[in-house]
């Protein structure tokens, strides 16, 4: 990245009033394969792109779950989600242990943004390099958030984070409207549509680079699980399904959407 | 060498002592002393003490009881204690045992509480996540071995649903369709559960009352540390409503009969 | 100065019967002190996964918090391994629990049944402080001086002579494990005070070997939903409750 100045340290603002080190931890939750999330009335859905480093290697585990009634899709360094994701397993549990309840998917979110924050003002510390997309369900319903390494947290219809992501969120902000009232089905239909766009030109979705996470009542091509509505990650064959459903890939209208600079990816993101 | 095979462990090994003939209780302590015991205190007995809560199921949700008695020792010391709280829209807890405690206990409600409220998402703490904070809080201490010397009734309605359940000073849990505390388990348990099982989806607020002022009426008759002012609570979908002190009716015209109480000297 | 005494003891009896490809878990629904009957349904078995059930018995407050620890234990495992614990590493984890409080203990008697990977039905009876062994039967609690002898003869044959030029079985078929467990519990209902109110009976059937005769069964209620893994099933009986 470019350096200057003021980005060697993170409890220093810039003139422009910018944290340098705090927006290249943006830039590494670009340099990470695109997840997407959106919702309906009924569910709230996952879907992320896995990445191999070659044909011999397997591909980078994209979504966690958290609880039962959470889970979540990440981009940029694993081994930072796995610290916050195990933080936010500790903090559901113990909110069952105590209260008997499901955590409150916004409360389980502002405990990591807090987490987040903390570390874009500590001398010493460095800001997370990953950003999540969390799904999840509770007494209020079906919800997706997005978390950030800003510290910042925001509940959304449907978003999309990651390489490329831009493509993703320019399919769902045309279609989030009719998000709503879909089926489990049409709902990762959309998803999966959203996520195309997020393709290199060569690739296309497959069964072994796509994750879809659900929350919500269980769908027509599922077998029942139990708790009933709870979190669970499909991968591999069960996928092909609903890969099956896409429609063909409109033609671009206009110039194609450029490319983003980092495409090539580092060891560590996911 | 303790040569009494029922003290050599705790918990008491049934080897020994299949059918409990030597309660646990009544076993001499025969633990190692430690010399610093002394200077860290324990709640070792209640002392402001408060006696039965009673609390049964309902057609509209659940109703309990309980005098305004805070007895010290066989002194009637308080006369206009509230014994039953409400703890936000849904829930109410009567106590019984140490008042202090009790008074701590409220204190620590009110602080989750607030902390609940400051989220302003809409979640809120219903009978079902108080009662369990209540028992978590409940057997920590018992396990510190600083107990907080009380039997509590939860009592709730929220989301369609009732809910009464209890918790002590040994984090021992249970839900019932009715439900009493200290001397009300032995006196008012039976009466409660012939007037209420079965009948838990019909029985009117009226009648619910009925039933509880005949027990408390009981209680009053047949407990040394009650007294015949109470309160009842009433949760149902409409919310909490806390009555004030009511006073029992109460004759005493048949203790002439009794030999040894009236006239009579032989 | 008499010390505050952080244990009581809340009555109840716990059973488990392993056959060669299930395992039967069962308890009364009875909690008590003393002469009191605090409630006639408070559960003393959990199904923990898929193919484990525990049922815990003795101070029901610690029972109750051991049993939520452990669902912790097999989530945390869970999250990393996603897969459930398998039985016999449950039975080592619950001894490291318990014995981790050697000294101030959960003063609670476990047995855990369910199938093992090999896919044989196994019970694994605990003292209070960890110490357990495999075995096919077990009763604890305080009626397990009237049930144990009982399950001796019925099960293990102690005391009966086989037919010249015959042996007795190995294993039972789950139809007469379930008989005498229906059986053990009336009886140490009419005997014993703190027995009674309730009877739940799991049944953890090993994968692909059929329902055995479960399906002819009054009142029996699955509890798994997949066909293609180990099924579990629940009886809920009445029992006196005087």
């Amino acid at each position: 990245m470019f350096r200057n100045t003021y980005d060697s340290d993170n409890t220093v603002f810039s003139p422009q009033g910018r944290l340098h080190q705090v927006e290249y931890a943006l830039e590494a939750v670009k340099q990470g394969s695109a997840a997407v999330g959106l919702r309906s009335k009924t569910h709230a859905i996952l879907l992320a792109l896995k990445r191999s480093t070659g044909e011999l290697a397997s591909y980078q585990q994209k979504m966690f779950r958290i609880d039962d009634h959470v889970g979540i899709a990440i981009a940029g360094l694993t081994s930072d989600a796995r610290v916050l994701s195990n933080f936010m397993r500790q903090q559901a549990m113990s909110e069952r242990m105590v209260f008997n309840r499901p955590m409150p998917v916004n409360r389980l979110v502002a405990t990591i943004a807090d987490k987040a924050q903390v570390n874009t003002q500590e001398y010493g510390r460095r800001p997370y390099g990953v950003g999540f997309l969390v799904v999840g369900q509770d007494q209020s319903g079906p919800h997706l958030f997005e978390f950030s390494p800003s510290g910042n947290s925001y509940e959304y219809f449907a978003m999309s984070i990651g390489a490329r992501s831009q493509s993703a969120k320019t399919y769902l902000e045309k279609h989030y409207k009719s998000f709503e009232d879909c089926t489990l089905e049409e709902l990762i239909k959309h998803g999966l549509h959203a996520l195309r766009e997020t393709l290199q030109q060569d690739k296309e979705l497959n069964v072994n680079n796509t994750s879809v996470g659900i929350i919500g009542p269980t769908g027509r091509h599922e077998k029942p699980v139990s708790p009933p509505s709870k979190f669970r990650i499909i991968e591999g064959e069960p996928v092909a399904v609903y890969l099956q459903s896409m429609d063909q890939k409109e033609p671009a209208d206009g110039a194609p959407v450029p490319p983003t600079a980092a495409d090539e990816d580092v060891q560590m993101s996911g | 060498m303790d040569h009494f095979p029922t003290n050599w462990g705790r918990p008491r090994n049934d080897m020994f002592d299949a059918y409990g003939t030597h309660p646990i209780h009544q076993r001499p302590d025969n633990r190692p002393k430690d010399t610093f015991a002394d200077s860290v205190q324990h709640t070792q007995q209640p002392i402001v003490t408060g006696t039965s809560v009673l609390a049964i199921k309902y057609k509209d949700g659940i109703m309990m009881a309980a005098d305004n008695l805070a007895s010290y020792g066989s002194l009637a010391r308080f006369k206009d204690v509230q014994r039953l709280h409400s703890v936000g829209k849904y829930t109410v807890i009567g106590a019984g045992g140490d008042m202090s405690d009790f008074q701590y206990i409220q204190h620590i409600l009110e602080e989750v509480q607030i902390a609940e409220g400051t989220h302003q998402d809409g979640h809120e703490l219903g009978p079902v996540e108080i009662h369990e904070y209540l028992s978590q809080v409940m057997y920590a201490r018992r396990s510190k071995m600083d107990p907080l010397w009380n039997s509590l009734l939860i009592g709730g309605f929220k989301d369609g649903k009732r809910f009464l359940s209890y918790v002590d000073l040994l984090g021992t849990t249970y839900s019932a369709s009715t439900l009493a505390t200290g001397f009300g388990a032995y006196i008012a348990q039976p009466l409660l559960r012939k007037a209420v099982e079965g009948y838990e989806d019909v029985l009117t607020t009226e009648q619910a009352q009925n039933i509880l002022e005949s027990c408390m009426r009981v209680l009053f008759y047949r407990d040394a540390r009650s007294l015949d002012k109470y309160q009842i609570a009433t949760i149902t979908a409409e919310g909490v409503s806390i009555t004030g002190s009511l006073k029992l009716q109460t004759s005493w015209d048949f203790a002439e009969g009794i030999r040894g109480y009236g006239a009579q000297t032989q | 100065m008499s010390s505050f005494n952080p244990y009581t003891e809340n009555g109840g009896a716990i059973l488990a019967i392993a056959g060669a490809d299930f395992s039967v878990v069962a308890g009364d629904t009875r909690q008590s002190e003393g002469y009191s009957i605090q409630t006639r349904y408070a559960p003393k078995v959990f199904r923990l996964t898929d193919r484990a059930v525990l049922a815990v018995n003795g101070f029901a407050a610690d029972g109750n918090m051991f049993v939520k620890k452990v669902k912790q234990r097999l989530e945390w495992y869970r999250h990393a391994h996603a897969k459930d614990m398998p039985l016999r590493s449950i039975a080592r984890l619950i001894q490291t629990m318990l014995y981790s409080r050697r000294f101030f203990p959960y003063y609670v008697y476990n047995i855990l049944g369910g199938i093992e990977e090999d896919g044989s039905g196994a019970v694994y009876s605990f003292d209070p402080v960890g110490s357990y062994e495999r075995e096919t039967c077990r009763a604890a609690g305080p009626a397990q001086s009237l049930l144990q002898p009982f399950l001796d003869n019925q099960i293990y044959f102690k005391n009966q002579q086989p037919v010249p030029g015959t042996a007795h079985p190995t294993h039972l078929p789950l139809q007469v494990v379930l008989s005498v467990v229906i059986d053990s519990f009336t009886s140490a209902t009419e005997r014993h005070i703190e027995v009674g109110d309730g009877l739940e009976i799991y049944i953890i059937l090993a994968k692909g070997r059929g329902l055995q005769g479960l399906e002819g069964v009054k009142g029996v209620q699955e509890l798994s939903i997949s066909e293609d893994s180990e099924r579990i099933f629940v009886i809920r009986r009445e029992l006196k409750k005087d």
